[in-house]
């Protein structure tokens, strides 16, 4: 029975690190790819994690699981917003799909500000909130 | 199948495919917040690996590896992150 379960738990976790890296693999740009990877890589090690304390049953083992997992769960999004931010000041190009860009382009916010890190988004004028209203209920 | 053996053939090698496939990120990313990415994923994927390795020999210490990975990668990335940002800055 609980080997059943560390194994279920194996196979989930092994399942969501796959997704993670066939999405940083597929996605069509790095804003996705970061998307991709850090939400299902945390999950999947997570999953990992927890198989393995399961396994060895002891205070020690566990409590390195638990650190682990809150550790990850407390950097991954953090490093992740910190490389989205990075990749989009370098000028990254979006998707050329992408619908939305609220900052106006990346790349351009650098040249046009001073102090770049300082960031805003613009209210978009009364036709474009309209044209998004009318996408969202149809 | 015991869970020793399902470990060795079956988990292992999953992750051991998912490593190669972030690898070809690695290798083909267009740019180097692309490359960032894949080495984050791929250190995670290392965390995995040795934690799921601990089950398979029985050795609980593989996962000293794995709580020093997961602190050296999160100051890697935020490093990264830093230099790229004042790259882009300068």
């Amino acid at each position: 029975m609980r080997d059943a379960l560390i194994a279920l738990l194996l196979l989930g976790g092994t399942f969501f690190a796959l997704v993670a890296a066939i999405g940083v693999v597929r996605m069509p740009d790095i804003y996705m790819r970061l998307s991709a990877s850090s939400k299902a890589s945390t999950l999947g090690a997570s999953f990992i994690l927890s198989a393995v304390a399961l396994f060895f049953g002891t205070t020690a083992v566990t409590g390195k699981v638990l650190a682990i997992i809150a550790f990850t769960l407390l950097t991954a999004p953090v490093a992740a917003h910190m490389l989205g931010r990075a990749a989009y000041f370098c000028g990254e190009p979006l998707w050329a799909k992408s619908v939305r860009d609220e900052l106006g382009g990346a790349g351009e916010w650098c040249k046009q500000h001073e102090r770049p890190e300082e960031l805003s988004s613009t209210v978009p004028d009364a036709n474009a909130v309209d044209a998004t209203k009318g996408d969202r209920s149809a | 199948m015991s869970l020793t053996a399902f470990v060795t053939w079956v988990i292992l090698p999953l992750l051991g495919l998912g490593l190669l496939i972030t690898f070809i990120r690695v290798v083909r990313g267009p740019s180097l917040p692309d490359r960032v990415v894949a080495l984050d994923l791929m250190a995670t994927f290392i965390i995995a690996i040795s934690a799921v390795y601990s089950i398979a020999s029985n050795e609980p210490s593989y996962l000293d590896a794995a709580v020093v990975l997961a602190m050296i990668t999160f100051l890697g990335t935020v490093a990264f992150a830093y230099y790229l940002h004042r790259r882009s800055n300068a």
